[in-house]
Order: C-alpha cells, then sequence, then structure tokens
C-alpha cells in the first residue's frame, strides 16, 4: 500500500494523502478542503452530507411533532360520542394533514435522511454522489412540507384523505385549491426522495471503500440501496397521478371523469402502485437500523446474512405487487383478487425469515440492554403483530369485513410505528453520539421507551376490536350506545401517554446536545465504518480511505484498519470502485458549496405553487428554473487529474 | 415483557367479551358474515398462536438461554425450517380463504329479490325492484330483508365513491359512480341491525347509517305491501293534517322530496312517502320521533354541518301542522 | 453557535414563522365551508334595486355587499349543484339558454348584480320565469345567484366551479373568459 509518489520529483507540492505527508498536516488540508465555509452563506450553500443529513432528520422530526399533535387533537375529539370539539370540516383536514405529514413529510424523509448521512460513513468515502442535488433536494422537501402547512394555517389545506380518492377530490366534489395543495406537496416530496435515490444508489455501488464487495456491505446499506430502488419505481406513479388531478382540476382534463372516457379506479390503481411500495420504501431502511442494532448490542456479528439480503430483495420485489389489497371492495374480478391475495400473504415469508435472523443472532450472544436495544425488541413485538393483523387483511372475505375500519388503522400504525418508528428511535439513540458527540441519557431513554411502548399499546390494540365492531375511519364523531365508547376513551388516554413519552424523549435530545456525556468514535462498540471516525466526523470523514476484508470491520480489525492513500488533500475527490469487488477504478472530483441548489428550489418552488392556481405559471416559472440550473451547471474548469489512479 | 403480554392476554378476552352488538362483524347475523367470522376466528387462532410462538423465542433469546446449542449450523437449519413452515401456513390460510370467497359467492347466485341501493352525499336511495313495475318501490336508509332469503344487492352511486356495509351481514361493497357492483346478502337471524358508509364520502361520512331489519318473510311481505301504498290523503276533518299537507306543497319540501299520492314528485332527497315507519331519519342520525323530526326540518345544519338538507324557515303553526301530516306517514 | 445548533434551531424557526405568519394573517376566506345559513336581516331583497336610475342624488346602495358570497368556492359549488337539482337547466339548459334565456353571456334583461340575479329568482319574471320564494331557501338562491354569474366568468377564477364529472357540455366556468355585462332592455 505505501509508495513514492509518482510526480517528477520538485515539479508540485505534494498534495495527496499518504504517508509523504504527516498525519497532522493531512487533517488540516483535508479540512481546510473539505469545510463549509463559516455563517450564514455557508450554511445555506454547503454540499456536506452530514450537514444536509442533520438538518433533513431535524426537520422530519418537527413535521412528525407536528403530525403527531394533530393526532393528539383527534383522538381528544374522538374520546367520547359526539363530542363538539373540531367540526366535521376541521376533523377531515386533520386527518388528512396527519396522514399526508406523516407519510410524505416524516416516515419516507426521516429515512432518506439517516441515509444521506450514514450510508457515505459506512461505505468509507468522504461525499456522498452529487451532493449539490442532495442539498436541493433537502430544500425542495422543507420548502413543500412549508407549503402544506403554510396552507393548513391559511384554511387551504386538503381535506380530502391522504390517499385523495377521486371522485371526491376531483374537480366537482371538492371546491377550491385545497386538494391541488395536495396533490402538489406530493410533487414536492417525490422530486426530493427520486433525487436521494439516485443518489444513493450511486453512492452504494460505485463509492464503496476498497474491499467492500457486495456481499460485504453492511446490511442497513443493502437495506437502504433496494428502498432507493423501490423509490425510483414507485415514485413516478404517484407524481403522474397527482399531476392527473390537478390537470383535471386546474384545467378540464377527463382523466377521472368516466363520463368521458376516464375512470375513477385509475386514481385507486396508480396511487395504491406507489402507496403499498410506499409502505415498504418506509419499512426496509427501518429493518436496516434494526440489523445494525442487534449485533452490536448481542455482541456478535449478525445471523443469517445472505438470508437477510436475499429477503430484502424479495419484499421489494413482492412489495409491487401487492396494490390490489386496497380495493378488495371496489368488486373487481375474484380472479384477479385472488392473485394478490396470494401476493401479500408470501411476502409474509421474506420478512418472516428476517424476524428469525434477528432473534437469533439475539439467541447466540450475551444481551446488553441499553436504549437502542429496547426499541429494538419493542419494534419485533410491535412489528410481528400487525405483519400478522396484515395476513387477515390479506384474505379478501376478512377484508371485506374490516377494510376501511379501525382495524386496518390499528394494523398500519402497527406496522408502521412498530416497523419504522421504534427502530428509528432505536436509531436515534444508537447514532445520537456520532452525529454530535454526546450521548443520550440512558434513564430518560428508557423511562421513554416504556411510555411509548405502554402508550402504543394502549392507543392503537382496542382499535383492532373497534374495526371488529363495526366503527368506520376518517369519521370525526360516533354514536353512543354502540359499544366504541370504552374503547376510543382507552385509546384517547393511550394517545397522551404516547405525548409524555415524546415529550422525555425532546427533552432528553434538547438537554443531551448541550449536557450529554461526550462520546468517543465508538462508544457502542460497534462493527461498520462509521464508528471509525471521531464523532462527529470532520467534514471529510476519513483522513484516509479504509479498505474492508468482512462485514464487521472494526471487530476483524480492532488493531486498525489498513488504508489506500493518494487521494488528493487540495481539491476536493473522492475514490470510485467498481460495482461488484470494490477494486480500485478512478478519482472524482466532488462539487465546492453553491448556492444554486438553494436558488434552484426556490425557483421551481415558484413554479408549482403558481401552477396551483394558473397552467401559465408552467411555462413562465420554467424559465426562472431554467436559469438556476444553468447557472447550477455551468462547467468549471476541471482539476487537473493527470495521474492515473492509487494502489 | 412477560408480564406485558399476559396483561395483553387479559386485555384483549375482556375487550372481546364486547362481541354482541348491532354493528358488529363479530355477532354474524347472516350467511355470508358467518362464513367471515368463522374464517376470522381460524386465522385469530393460528396467527396468534405464531405471534405466542415469536414472543417465548424473543424472551428466550434475551434470557440467554441454551446459549451454546445456537451453533451457525443448528440455526441455519432451524432458519430452513422456518421459512418452510411459514410457508406451509401461508398456503394453508390463502386456501381457506379462496375456499371461503368462492363459498360467500356463490351463495348470491340464487337470489329472489333485488334490491338497488343508490348512495348519495349522505343518504341512500334503496329501491326494491320487481320485474312488474307497479311492484316496485322506493324508501331512504332503509332495508328490510327477509330471513333466510338470498337478496341481490344492486349498488351505484350518484356522486362519490361510498361502501356498503351492514357488519352483522356480510362484508362491505363500494359504491363507485361510473360503475355498477353487486352483493348478495342472506340473513339468518331477525333482528335489527346498523350499516353505515364505510369509504370516506365528505363533510358527513360520520353520519351515513342505514337500518337493515331482518324479519321472517311473512312479516317482510306485510311490510311491502305497507310501503308498496301511496301516502293517504287527509281526510277534510283532519284540519291539521290537511293543513301539514298544504304547508308540504308550498314550501321548500317540494323541491326536493317526494311524497307519493301527492303532487310532490321530486327526486333530489330521500321518498318521504312512509316516513314515519322509519326506525331513524337523517341516515340514522336521529332516532325518529315528532321532536327529531322538527328539529330536523328548521335546523339540521346544526345536526349534520354539511349535509345537503337546508335550515328552512317555517312559523311555528305551520311547523306543527307539517308534523302532524309527516307523522302520519306510517 | 455550533452548526448542529443551526441546524435545528434554523428549521424550526422557518417553520414556526411561516405558520405562525400565515395564522396571523386572514384565513382564507374563498376556502370557507360555512354550511349555516346566515340570519335574515343580513338578506333583504327588498332593499335591491333593479334600476340604476334614481331620481335627485343617488344615495349609497344599502346594507353590505354581497360579493363575499360568490368568491367562496362552496357556495359556487354547491350553487351548481342546486342547478341541476333544481331543475334550472329545464329552461336555461347548461347556460347556452334554451326556451329561457341563455346565461353565459353578456346580455342580462334584469340586471347583472348578484343582487339583481337573487331578486330574478326570488320573484319570478315575466315571460316564464317562476318565482322560487318559499321554495328555496335564501342561503341556496344567494349560492344559485352566485353561480350563475360564475357562468359567465363574472366571479374570481381561483373560486369557480372547475368541470363537472358529467359530460362536457361547455368549458368549466373557472375557463370561461369574463363576459361583460352589457345593459339591455327587456
Amino acid at each position: 500500500m505505501n509508495r513514492m509518489p509518482r510526480t517528477v520529483p520538485g515539479r508540485e507540492e505534494i498534495a495527496r494523502d499518504g504517508p509523504w505527508l504527516s498525519e497532522a498536516e493531512t487533517h488540516r488540508r483535508l479540512e481546510r478542503t473539505w469545510e463549509t465555509p463559516p455563517g450564514l452563506w455557508g450554511w445555506l450553500s454547503t454540499v456536506d452530507h452530514k450537514m444536509v443529513g442533520r438538518r433533513y432528520i431535524a426537520t422530519a422530526f418537527v413535521f412528525f411533532v407536528l403530525a403527531g399533535i394533530l393526532a393528539l387533537v383527534m383522538r381528544l375529539q374522538l374520546a367520547s360520542p359526539e363530542n363538539g370539539l373540531v367540526s366535521a370540516d376541521r376533523y377531515n383536514q386533520l386527518f388528512t394533514m396527519h396522514g399526508t405529514t406523516m407519510m410524505f413529510l416524516f416516515a419516507v424523509p426521516v429515512m432518506e435522511a439517516f441515509a444521506i448521512y450514514l450510508v457515505p460513513l459506512m461505505v468509507g468515502t468522504r461525499s456522498i454522489a452529487f451532493p449539490r442535488l442532495n442539498a436541493f433536494s433537502y430544500w425542495v422537501y422543507l420548502f413543500g412540507g412549508i407549503m402544506l402547512w403554510v396552507a393548513f394555517a391559511l384554511n387551504i389545506g386538503p381535506d380530502v384523505g391522504w390517499f385523495a380518492y377521486v371522485p371526491l377530490a376531483g374537480p366537482q366534489y371538492a371546491p377550491g385549491k385545497r386538494a391541488d395543495f395536495w396533490a402538489q406537496l406530493v410533487t414536492f416530496t417525490e422530486i426530493a426522495a427520486l433525487a436521494v435515490s439516485v443518489e444513493i444508489i450511486v453512492t452504494v455501488l460505485k463509492q464503496r471503500a476498497p474491499g467492500m464487495s457486495l456481499n460485504r456491505i453492511p446490511i442497513f446499506v443493502w437495506g437502504q440501496l433496494v428502498t432507493s430502488f423501490m423509490v425510483l419505481f414507485a415514485m413516478p406513479s404517484v407524481m403522474l397521478s397527482s399531476s392527473m388531478l390537478i390537470m383535471d382540476r386546474l384545467v378540464g382534463t377527463h382523466f377521472f371523469n368516466k363520463a368521458e372516457g376516464g375512470d375513477a379506479l385509475l386514481w385507486q390503481h396508480m396511487f395504491w402502485f406507489f402507496g403499498h411500495p410506499e409502505v415498504y420504501i418506509i419499512f426496509l431502511p427501518a429493518t436496516g437500523f434494526v440489523s445494525s442494532i442487534i449485533p452490536v448490542f448481542a455482541r456478535r456479528p449478525i445471523f443469517g446474512y445472505t438470508a437477510l439480503v436475499l429477503a430484502l430483495f424479495a419484499t421489494a420485489i413482492l412489495g409491487f405487487g401487492l396494490w390490489v389489497h386496497h380495493m378488495f371492495a371496489t368488486n373487481l374480478p375474484h380472479l384477479g383478487n385472488s392473485f394478490y391475495t396470494a401476493a401479500s400473504m408470501t411476502i409474509a415469508i421474506p420478512s418472516g425469515i428476517q424476524i428469525f435472523c434477528w432473534i437469533a443472532t439475539l439467541w447466540g450472544g450475551s444481551p446488553r440492554f441499553a436504549t437502542p436495544l429496547l426499541f429494538t425488541i419493542g419494534f419485533i413485538v410491535v412489528f410481528v403483530l400487525g405483519g400478522l393483523s396484515g395476513i387477515m387483511l390479506a384474505s379478501v372475505p376478512l377484508d371485506l369485513q374490516v377494510h376501511d375500519t379501525y382495524f386496518v388503522v390499528a394494523h398500519f400504525h402497527y406496522v408502521l410505528i412498530g416497523g419504522a418508528v421504534f427502530p428509528l428511535l432505536g436509531a436515534v439513540y444508537y447514532w445520537f453520539p456520532k452525529l454530535t458527540g454526546r450521548m443520550l441519557n440512558e434513564l430518560a431513554g428508557k423511562v421513554h421507551f416504556w411510555l411509548f411502548f405502554i402508550g402504543f399499546n394502549l392507543t392503537f390494540f382496542p382499535m383492532h376490536l373497534l374495526g371488529l365492531e363495526g366503527m368506520p375511519r376518517r369519521v370525526y364523531t360516533y354514536p353512543p350506545g354502540l359499544g366504541w365508547d370504552t374503547m376510543n376513551l382507552t385509546a384517547t388516554v393511550g394517545a397522551v401517554t404516547l405525548f409524555v413519552s415524546l415529550s422525555i424523549f425532546a427533552a432528553n435530545v434538547g438537554v443531551s446536545l448541550f449536557r450529554g456525556q461526550r462520546a468517543g468514535s465508538n462508544p457502542w462498540d460497534a462493527s461498520t465504518l462509521e464508528w471509525a471516525t471521531p464523532s462527529p466526523p470532520a467534514s471529510y470523514n476519513f483522513a484516509h480511505i479504509p479498505v474492508v476484508s468482512g462485514h464487521d470491520p472494526l471487530w476483524e480489525e480492532p488493531d486498525g484498519l489498513p488504508v489506500v492513500s493518494g487521494l488528493r488533500v487540495n481539491q476536493r475527490e473522492v475514490l470510485l470502485t467498481t460495482a461488484v469487488d470494490a477494486e480500485p477504478d478512478v478519482r472524482e472530483p466532488v462539487p465546492q458549496p453553491s448556492i444554486w441548489p438553494l436558488i434552484s428550489a426556490l425557483t421551481l418552488t415558484g413554479m408549482l405553487i403558481g401552477s396551483i392556481f394558473t397552467p401559465w405559471a408552467v411555462l413562465w416559472g420554467s424559465i426562472p428554473v431554467a436559469v438556476a440550473v444553468t447557472a447550477w451547471f455551468w462547467p468549471k474548469s476541471p482539476p487537473e487529474t493527470p495521474e492515473p489512479v492509487i494502489d | 415483557m412477560r408480564r406485558l403480554s399476559g396483561s395483553g392476554v387479559v386485555v384483549a378476552l375482556v375487550l372481546l367479551g364486547g362481541c354482541q352488538g348491532v354493528q358488529s362483524a363479530l355477532d354474524p347475523a347472516g350467511d355470508q358474515a358467518g362464513g367471515i367470522a368463522g374464517l376470522f376466528w381460524l386465522f385469530l387462532g393460528v396467527l396468534g398462536a405464531i405471534y405466542l410462538l415469536v414472543l417465548v423465542l424473543l424472551v428466550g433469546a434475551l434470557l440467554g438461554l441454551r446459549q451454546r446449542a445456537a451453533t451457525e449450523r443448528r440455526l441455519t437449519g432451524l432458519l430452513t425450517a422456518w421459512a418452510g413452515g411459514t410457508t406451509i401456513i401461508i398456503l394453508g390460510l390463502t386456501a381457506f380463504s379462496y375456499g371461503t370467497d368462492a363459498r360467500i359467492t356463490r351463495l348470491g347466485d340464487d337470489a329472489e329479490l333485488t334490491i338497488e341501493v343508490t348512495a348519495k352525499q349522505f343518504w341512500w336511495q334503496v329501491k326494491y325492484v320487481e320485474p312488474q313495475p307497479s311492484r316496485s318501490f322506493e324508501t331512504a336508509n332503509e332495508v328490510y330483508l327477509p330471513v333466510g332469503v338470498p337478496v341481490r344487492f344492486i349498488l351505484k352511486s350518484q356522486d362519490v365513491i361510498h361502501s356498503f356495509w351492514i357488519p352483522n351481514l356480510h362484508g362491505k361493497t363500494d359504491l363507485i359512480p361510473g360503475r355498477v357492483n353487486e352483493t348478495s346478502i342472506t340473513a339468518r337471524r331477525a333482528g335489527v341491525y346498523r350499516g353505515q358508509c364505510a369509504e370516506f364520502c365528505g363533510f358527513q361520512h360520520a353520519h351515513m347509517a342505514l337500518d337493515a331489519v331482518a324479519v321472517p318473510a311473512p312479516e317482510f311481505e306485510a311490510w311491502r305491501e305497507s310501503r308498496l301504498k301511496p301516502a293517504p290523503t287527509p281526510t277534510p276533518e283532519d284540519q291539521l293534517r290537511s293543513e301539514g299537507l298544504q304547508v308540504f306543497l308550498t314550501s321548500p319540501c317540494v323541491m326536493c322530496h317526494t311524497i307519493r299520492g301527492t303532487s310532490a314528485s321530486s327526486r333530489v332527497g330521500p321518498d318521504l312517502t312512509h316516513v314515519a315507519g322509519r326506525r331513524t331519519i337523517a341516515a340514522g342520525a336521529l332516532p325518529y320521533s315528532r321532536g327529531n323530526l322538527g328539529g330536523w326540518i328548521v335546523n339540521p345544519q346544526s345536526i349534520k354541518p354539511g349535509s345537503q338538507m337546508p335550515d328552512i324557515q317555517l312559523e311555528p303553526d305551520q311547523l306543527q301542522a307539517l308534523l302532524a301530516y309527516l307523522d302520519s306517514l306510517t | 453557535m455550533s452548526s448542529r445548533c443551526h441546524d435545528c434551531v434554523g428549521v424550526a424557526l422557518a417553520l414556526g414563522l411561516a405558520v405562525a405568519m400565515a395564522a396571523l394573517t386572514a384565513s382564507c376566506e374563498r376556502e370557507e365551508r360555512d354550511t349555516k345559513a346566515p340570519p335574515e336581516s343580513q338578506i333583504s331583497v327588498s332593499s335591491v334595486a333593479l334600476s340604476p336610475l334614481q331620481p335627485g342624488e343617488a344615495s349609497a346602495p344599502p346594507g353590505g355587499s354581497h360579493r363575499s358570497i360568490e368568491e367562496n368556492a362552496f357556495n359556487l359549488a354547491q350553487g351548481k349543484q342546486l342547478y341541476t337539482w333544481f331543475n334550472c337547466s329545464g329552461c336555461h339548459a347548461h347556460g347556452g339558454g334554451d326556451i329561457g334565456p341563455a346565461l353565459m353571456d353578456d346580455q342580462w334583461l334584469y340586471g347583472s348584480e348578484i343582487e339583481n340575479v337573487y331578486a330574478t329568482i326570488v320573484q319570478g319574471r315575466p315571460n316564464g320565469m317562476p318565482s322560487f320564494r318559499n321554495r328555496i331557501p335564501d342561503q341556496q338562491v344567494w349560492q344559485i345567484a352566485a353561480y350563475v354569474r360564475s357562468m359567465s366568468g363574472l366571479t374570481p377564477a381561483t373560486a369557480s366551479p372547475s368541470r363537472s364529472d358529467e359530460m362536457q357540455n361547455k368549458p368549466a366556468e373557472q375557463s370561461m373568459p369574463r363576459q361583460e355585462p352589457k345593459d339591455t332592455h327587456p
């Protein structure tokens, strides 16, 4: 690995990392090259994936809290029959905003956010692929979310459900602009998601550390890679259908108008073709969290690496063949429905394999019951119950009884909160030291966990029974005397408990940011590459790109990882390796901080919001966008890289 | 963790005790619902057992039991067995699901009665369809079903997507504008059940219910005969009711409602020919009584804000006369 | 402050400010769904004049303007629905007119202001327009009157109804170019 420099001696100053530069000098030069300029301008123009990732996580949690408060208001309204806390119109807006915010503004973005932060670190590179696109994706997401919530505050918030079925969301039955804001929000978040998924795929396939062949990638990274492919195939469907909806409403097209050749069911097919993979887009990264946390706290390598990876593929592929199970009540032909029953049941098999592998990992190890592990255990307990109620929903006759009732609400909260939020909270406790350099308080973490677990079950378990007892979804109130009163009240008490537990969490985060115990680079004694950097990592991630020879590099080489050398320290560049075996290939320059992603996002926002009101905005609004994007891509003189790459 | 699972089971049992209900899928009163409930208990049993197994394994792992037995090879063997077992169980459940689905669908093959339901925001237009047009009639927000007789429902919608659901009798079927859907129900146990719209349809989705009454066949025939009759014209001696009919025909009522036997024949709102014979009004929002009807007529927007019935201005004595007339429409 | 604090604080501030600003400014009246009938005192048809001519000095028009009715999307959508339900199309078709005059053009026989249209519907007119007094509640008459004005593009495009879910028989009201009313004599 150590060779003499290839430049002609005396011809240029040594500017690449390696044994010819001292450690201190390497760090100093790398810091100068990679740091984001200080101050507001630097903050707005950064392309550092860690900064973008952190703000993505923070923003997603803000939306989580906002949507959670809406849910609390909904539960307070439903605590007693014929309650008058909120009107019917307001309640319809509440559940629409709750679902839309949770699904589009929290669940998918937070998983992407963790990917943006962690994937480059875990694969051993200095930057995410396409860092300016990364910054652009954050701004587009933020502006879309702000647009939606400002609309909600102005009484133009959507009130047609997060799924916006036509004809209710169509031009005749949803007067005004409310549904258009919903549809345009979808455009914003899908642009952001598509951008991030492209970056992740390229980072994972081309920027891995040498030696990290495909069978040595951490399962978390596999999960994000598979999810990114799912995003690429699923998101365009909803972008297209929401654009068709805006066109129907704004310019009078007839996509969903049966009388002129369209079909109301077309909406459902297109939406659920996205909507079902969407939940796996949320779930698979969470399985990545679990696969990262369990081995560390069981103190042994994960069992069943190959099975887990194959399970990810199987889930992703099968996930695209299930969508009609959301439409069993629409009286589609029985033969077709049967196919979707079979597919929906089959997807339990890879999930079951994953659960077995995780439990088997725990079985073979000696568990350390820290908060991240508690949340992972909570995940298993809650998610499996949700998955099993999902098997019930896969059966057409059973679904015909419980579809669109609180049984489904219970099911999807069990799989989404159990399957995504529990691992996410565990991931926050686990990676907080890496992101901030401080530990979260363990005692507060345990209190948070138990209150959250109890509150969650109190809120959502009774809903299984409520659905079976006849309570439909999306109702702003219900009559007394049907036996629903006690269960609803219990659910509300649970919701308040959840609120308390999340307040404790917020307090823990807030205080620990300033007063938490300082963390070293590897406080949990974990095995993946991100723990080889200081906490928080320097702007350049790794002073030297490591070489990897197994899935648990830090456990396999406890005395220090071998590294490659030869990347420039006076210019930003990353090492690209081959897709399958990760042999070093070429060096790729990385962009400097740039304000153009922000400006492009602002101009795009203007165009998209304008097009809610007039189709001319698409034409006139595209001009500023074109200007901004041209400035962004304006070619800069490439740094000279005469030498071939390294050793 | 074990304590919590145990208490969870206890809580579940306590809550399950409330299985009876007029809108409960767990209290089947019809053949289709019965088949589905049976399937549900089977699924619950099998899946519940699997869940308990997973919990036991998890707890075992956490307690660090039998660590030495957990060799890589053994675990791989167990994984294969687990995957195989899961597949077999899934196949079995799928087969039972298909079987029940096929059986339930075939139940509707020999329907002897046809009811056409058209859903509107936010009420149900119900038409009993007979081959002889003079034997067909319309009503609203109620279905009467003869026990033991397969009934075919033809489901349409006039505006947005709704869903027709009477949990005690069958699963739900959506009513989609531009499509004609069908379902069938065979009531098995006489009783009064409640159905409710189960697809979000706007402001008052929460208050779009209907009464489903299953009665023995002779009673059903009697009901049908009574519903076929037009509204009786009040006799001249019955001054209050005559005045009420006049109020009906000279105020906004006549713009939206039909009363067969009078000149009111608008189809915008529910047919009121036998309104006093219904158990509820306003699509299940209020039990029928003269007082409730009066409150509904003058101020529906406080009871069901967003429904299509406007607030009606009437003088008090006009209202009393109108109520007297409507109350006679049994 | 370190950059991590910048992230959390910056994000929270941006969102909070945006939402607070929006909430403090007037909430959007166009989107209000007000299903209750306004109190009677606000609506009085006797104060509506059919002719702009007045002897002596012109006095200010009475009462409040009813413009807010026709700038509300919900009212216009309800008006459109009622237009079909109460069979206005029986004489006026979908605005093109049949045995009744066209409603989507610039010819207004009895005045084009919303108060005039209200009066026409409530009082009836010679040559066949029925009087709907006591047959259609006031609130609904205002909604229908507002819809009639939208048929010739006189209401704001953001509030006017879009295409209906039926066979297309005319451009959507929001796409109608504004037909500036011309004075005509009956």
